[in-house]
């Protein structure tokens, strides 16, 4: 039996008046590429936010790893995350954006720190770009030097926003690549939110849907198999692009 | 930190499960041998022994990773490193017996080259300061030209069409900057007319000219004190908002969005900020005006012995038409020049977080800068064309 890392329980999400999602249940378990998608406006980045400890539930818990995202520790995060926009240190270089978590959750001397960011930064498929500014990279280039920030702890759980967003189809594509090389060959975990619907049915294992009418989630599996045989019209709409009246 | 108290006790354990032997064989060949589950904790601990090992040039070692049964990324990342140097260094080095469980994330990582020093920037020489100082001058005053070239272009359509300026924008820009201002421009007022008050007092004692103090406090609140002082105030709070906003703005795509849908920064933007400050300011001065004299008045009245009716009718008669004037002309330039500097630096600012916090600063410096130097011109000819 595979182990639960991410258990989310009775979860309503949103903000004052406003409720994006309510009673929310799911788990997600080592090994998981697991995607949090459905349309615009349906909480997909709160929920991710949530997990990650940067929203409070109003109602309902989430452990991850076993602890409260919420319970700020004492130790290195549990945890990497790629914000939308990469959200690398404008003022830092790359390389330094990189090795701002080895600096300062661990001992090790700063040419040691170099070369596991240069090693990371490989491993993402950039090269030389350690001692450039954030501001000189592309958009694509700028996600995998966030991706490769999220794994400097050696986190075995990695929480991606948008990871495709914004990107032409082969960029996207090959950040797709990587995060299937990510979960095959190292193992990682990971919480993909996207509505990128090639990249749900290339990299998902598992995902939900968020609906924003019912504030609920309306369907949970894998995505291949949901979008060739869910009944749900709703689900059957998102998965082939259907306007929601014509769904 | 990994290493910190309730972590260390963890880090010695690991230490003592990590272990490297170097054994030598014959031919120039040696083996180092790792023992032990390597983690990122042990990073440290693991680059130090392997910064011990000194092979000689043109001999081999061979890394043995057959007792490593698990490693994560950042230690097969330090060994292929370790390898890479020493393969710089003319030694063979490769690693032998890996085992299954490590073969794809040393395949993965394996690729290791010499990590890189970092490249130093070399410092600049002087001529090379000098050059690239007045090339990025040159740069901004063409910046600063083109942007009130649009400025204008903009004014002049707005005159034209008045309906296409942004109007909507007026009234919270000016409540904003002028009406939230006038708890602090009235405080700020009153405390500098007490300090010219009390400034003067004594000296105006000495010499019997008690009543003068409300002439000094009168006319240099008006005509300098005053203008300025709001002017700095705005400046300080208005004009540094505009640059942040205008700056974020800019750097968040949003200023081209504007551009895309058919209205550039000048007619939406920047002049209703212009137009607001313009309105906003001579209001302001008037209330600095009224409190620097009733600063002055308190100081006179409990200083001096003056009556305030005394101190009011002194002021009234020391006081012109043209003195209030001349610092309302003032206030309305310093309105246009703190919003047109400051939406410039903010419409210039790019690179993220930084280059709008570094335009800010921009803006609120060379706005003070402009304030003086025309408050200067604005003295100078004031006095040469027989105004004041």
């Amino acid at each position: 039996m595979n182990t639960v890392l991410i258990k989310v329980e009775d979860l309503t999400m949103g903000w004052d008046t406003v409720v994006l999602q309510r009673h929310a249940n799911f788990v997600v378990e080592r090994g998981d590429v697991f995607v949090i998608l459905g349309g615009s406006g349906c909480g997909k980045s709160t929920m991710l936010r949530h997990l990650t400890g940067l929203e409070a539930p109003l109602d309902g818990t989430i452990s991850v790893k076993g602890a409260d995202p919420k319970v700020p520790l004492l130790g290195p995060p549990a945890f990497g995350v790629m914000f939308q926009s990469g959200a690398l240190l404008g003022s830092l270089t790359v390389g330094e954006n990189v090795g701002l978590p080895l600096s300062e959750w661990t001992n090790l001397p700063k040419d040691a720190v170099r070369a596991i960011v240069e090693a990371k930064l490989r491993l993402v498929g950039l090269k030389d770009v350690e001692d450039k500014l954030p501001s000189e990279l592309s958009g694509g280039m700028k996600k995998r030097a966030a991706i490769a920030r999220a794994m400097a702890l050696e986190s075995d759980l990695l929480f991606l926003d948008e990871p495709s967003a914004g990107l032409d189809p082969i960029t996207a594509a090959e950040l797709d690549d990587l995060i299937i090389a990510l979960n095959r060959d190292l193992g990682l975990t990971l919480v993909v939110v996207t509505h990128d619907l090639e990249s749900i049915a290339r990299i998902g294992t598992r995902c939900i849907m968020l609906d924003r009418a019912t504030t609920s989630i309306i369907a949970e599996g894998d995505p291949r198999v949901l979008r060739d045989t869910s009944p749900d019209v709703r689900v059957h709409g998102f998965f082939h692009r259907l306007a929601r009246d014509v769904a | 930190m990994l290493s910190e108290p309730s972590q260390s006790t963890n880090l010695r354990r690991h230490a003592q499960a990590l272990r490297i032997e170097l054994s030598a064989r014959d031919s120039g060949e040696s083996a180092l041998a790792v023992h032990g589950d390597l983690s990122l904790r042990q990073g440290a601990l693991l680059w130090s022994q392997l910064r011990e090992q000194h092979p000689a040039p043109g001999s081999t070692l061979h890394i043995d990773l057959s007792d490593v049964h698990s490693a994560d990324g950042s230690t097969i990342a330090l060994l292929t490193a370790f390898r890479a140097e020493l393969h710089e260094a003319g030694v063979k080095c490769e690693f032998v017996g890996v085992t299954p469980e490590l073969q794809e994330i040393v395949r993965l990582y394996g690729g290791g080259s010499k990590p890189s020093r970092h490249r130093r920037r070399r410092p600049q020489g002087l001529l090379d300061q000098v050059g690239h100082a007045t090339l990025a001058i040159l740069l901004e005053g063409q910046l600063v030209i083109a942007f009130f070239g649009q400025m204008l272009l903009g004014a002049l359509n707005a005159v034209r069409a008045p309906r296409t300026m942004n109007w909507k924008e007026l009234t919270p820009t000016m409540e904003r900057a002028g009406a939230d201002a006038v708890p602090i421009v009235g405080l700020i007022n009153f405390l500098v007319g007490m300090v010219i008050g009390l400034q003067s007092a004594g000296q105006l004692k000495r010499f019997g000219a008690d009543i003068f103090m409300a002439d000094l406090v009168g006319i240099s609140v008006v005509r300098e004190i005053g203008p300025l002082m709001t002017a700095i105030v705005v400046c300080g709070r208005t004009g540094a908002a505009f640059a942040a906003e205008l700056g974020s703005m800019k750097t968040n795509e949003e200023i081209d969005a504007l551009r895309t849908m058919g209205f550039g920064p000048m007619r939406f933007l920047v002049m209703p900020r212009a137009l607001a400050l313009m309105l906003v300011c001579p209001l302001l001065t008037l209330l600095a005006d009224v409190a620097g004299c009733v600063g002055g008045l308190l100081v006179g009245t409990t200083r001096l012995d003056l009556t305030s009716i005394g101190y009011f009718n002194e002021t009234q008669r020391a006081v012109h038409m043209h003195d209030i004037s001349a610092g309302l002309i003032k206030s309305v330039a310093f309105g246009l020049v703190i919003a047109l500097i400051s939406s410039q630096q903010g419409l210039a600012a790019s690179g993220g977080a930084e280059g709008v916090g570094r335009r800010t600063t921009s803006a609120v410096v060379t706005t003070l800068f402009s304030l003086i130097v025309i408050d200067a011109i604005f003295t100078v000819f004031f006095e040469a064309s027989g105004f004041l």
